[in-house]
């Protein structure tokens, strides 16, 4: 058996980081990053954005250049998947029964796709985009593919029906729910996307339930919505987001009732294993009072850095400021805060302007601002968030005011 | 292959063979720089790969967009010689490009 002094599962954004954030701060034991996935650390944003559309290349959206992981000492073992974690015993063992001891366990596992499954889930065609390997295997199916269906009207659908629209695709989005990004942005934001993909040739279907999907030669052939339509389609990509990948921890006993609970440090429940990014659920400071997870690049690098603290005993709670990016055709979203539970709203811009925020209010402060091709209000907008301000909202829908400005007046 | 020197933030002085064509955040990261964070990797979402490029060299750089201008404002190390490295493409031009990378925010 293997025994690293920190093993880190996972080897996204977090994981990486969190190897990264040990060594830089001279941590001196062994460290491992053990990762399903069978390719060296590299970027998931770009894998819906400028990787799906060939934009970018591999080697562009690697984490890290290809002698940092020997200079650095971080051992990489790819390709294995932890079935258990025995906590007492400190290690865990994978899929193929090999065992990895650790002292301290840093699980940075993510999420998996969430799976459709209705009739027809199985069938070849169907594409999830979460690894370097799924985007591959689409990509490698479109050149004979003409229309594309995406069940999902989230971030992860829109930016690929951005991409595949640009790619000369004819693209039909499905959300169940009445509008797009319905559980993250306010209705304004959702209007405004759907306008924008309607006009620039993608089909947006709002309301519309999957009852199947139908193969001809067990390969998709169509989507049977529940109120009859059948949508023919090549290829299907579904987009509904993700599980939290927290199986193997639960069983050992950790709190994880939606993922695994963190501490402020980012400990779980059990003994010498902490949780970063997408799978952590936590007491976010930026938040509504329960806890919260939050699928983003920023959560995952800064909760690592967090445990990566915790561990070199120079610890300190987490407290960033969340934020996030959507690129989509040449629409850039940039959002700073957390908009978990908003209760009201002010909009700042004339969306059909192509520029405008949405700043969300918890309580009468500001919480989080979604800013579409208004990089100004994001860049200003930070330390509106960072102080809870209680802003005029009669100055905050003025987009000739400065963010700025407001901040002084506060 | 233009060679760019880099002064880490722990002071450290290297020396990156760059590749033309690449940005130079990605020649960074491949030189190993990690303390060049570049999270929206390279899309002038953020402002994590913002360096300070030694003053002879600023105006042989390609022109800063708004948006690139805006995102540096974010940053309380910005200075007249601050550029966001994900902006900036390396080319032959640029062989013996000095840059240091900005302290955290």
């Amino acid at each position: 058996m293997s025994e690293y002094d920190v093993l880190i599962v996972g080897s996204g954004h977090g994981g990486v980081q969190a190897a990264s954030v040990l060594r830089q701060r001279e941590f001196g034991g062994s460290v491992a990053i053990l990762t399903a996935d069978r390719d060296e650390p590299y970027e998931r944003p770009p894998l819906s954005k400028d990787y799906l559309s060939g934009d970018k290349d591999f080697h562009s959206i690697h984490l890290r250049g290809p002698d940092f992981w020997e200079e650095k000492q971080i051992a990489l073992i790819l390709g294995r998947t932890v079935a258990t974690v025995d906590p007492a015993g400190h290690s865990v063992t994978c899929d193929n029964g090999e065992r990895f001891g650790y002292g301290k366990l840093i699980w940075a596992a993510g999420g998996e796709p969430r799976r459709l499954t209705c009739d027809g889930h199985d069938l070849a065609g169907l594409h999830a985009i979460r690894t370097r390997a799924d985007v591959d295997r689409l990509r490698s199916e479109l050149t004979d593919a003409e229309r594309v269906v995406i069940i999902g009207g989230g971030y992860i659908g829109l930016e690929a029906a951005a991409s595949l629209t640009r790619m000369g695709k004819h693209v039909t989005v499905l959300e169940a729910l009445d509008r797009l990004l319905a559980r993250v942005a306010a209705p304004t934001i959702s209007d405004f996307f759907e306008a924008q993909h309607r006009a620039r040739g993608v089909d947006i279907q709002l309301g519309a339930a999957v009852t199947c999907i139908e193969g001809a030669n067990n390969r998709v052939a169509r989507v049977i919505l529940a109120d009859g339509r059948s949508l023919p389609a090549d290829v299907v990509i579904v987009g509904i987001g993700i599980v939290p990948h927290v199986a193997a921890l639960a069983a050992a006993g950790a709190d994880a009732p939606n993922g695994v609970a963190v501490d402020e440090f980012c400990r779980t429940s059990l003994p010498d294993i902490y949780a970063v990014g997408d799978c952590a659920l936590h007491r976010n400071v930026f938040g509504p009072e329960r806890q919260v997870r939050v699928e983003s690049v920023q959560n995952a690098v800064d909760q690592a850095s967090v445990a990566a603290r915790h561990i070199l005993g120079d610890p300190i709670a987490y407290a960033a400021t969340p934020w996030f990016w959507s690129n989509q055709f040449d629409i850039k979203l940039q959002t700073i805060g957390l908009n978990t539970d908003y209760d009201a709203t002010v909009l700042r811009g004339e969306p059909s302007g192509g520029r405008f925020s949405v700043v969300y209010l918890r309580d009468g402060a500001v919480a989080a601002l979604d800013c579409v091709n208004m990089v100004k209000d994001y860049v200003q907008g930070r330390v509106l968030v960072e102080r809870r301000a209680n802003v005029d909202p009669a100055s905050l829908c003025d987009p000739a005011i400065p963010l700025k400005s407001l901040a002084l007046q506060e | 292959m233009p060679t760019v020197t880099v002064t880490t933030r722990a002071g450290e002085e290297r020396i990156v063979e760059a590749t033309s064509g690449r940005s130079l955040m990605e020649n960074l990261r491949d030189g190993g720089i990690d303390d060049i964070l570049a999270l929206c990797g390279g899309n002038c979402s953020c402002a994590t790969c913002h360096v300070h490029v030694a003053a002879e060299w600023l105006d042989k750089l390609p022109a800063m967009s708004a948006d690139e201008d805006d995102l540096l404002d974010s940053s309380d190390y910005r200075q007249p010689n601050s550029r966001l490295s994900c902006q900036i493409a390396v080319t032959d031009a640029l062989d013996q490009l000095r840059v240091a990378v900005a302290p955290e925010d």
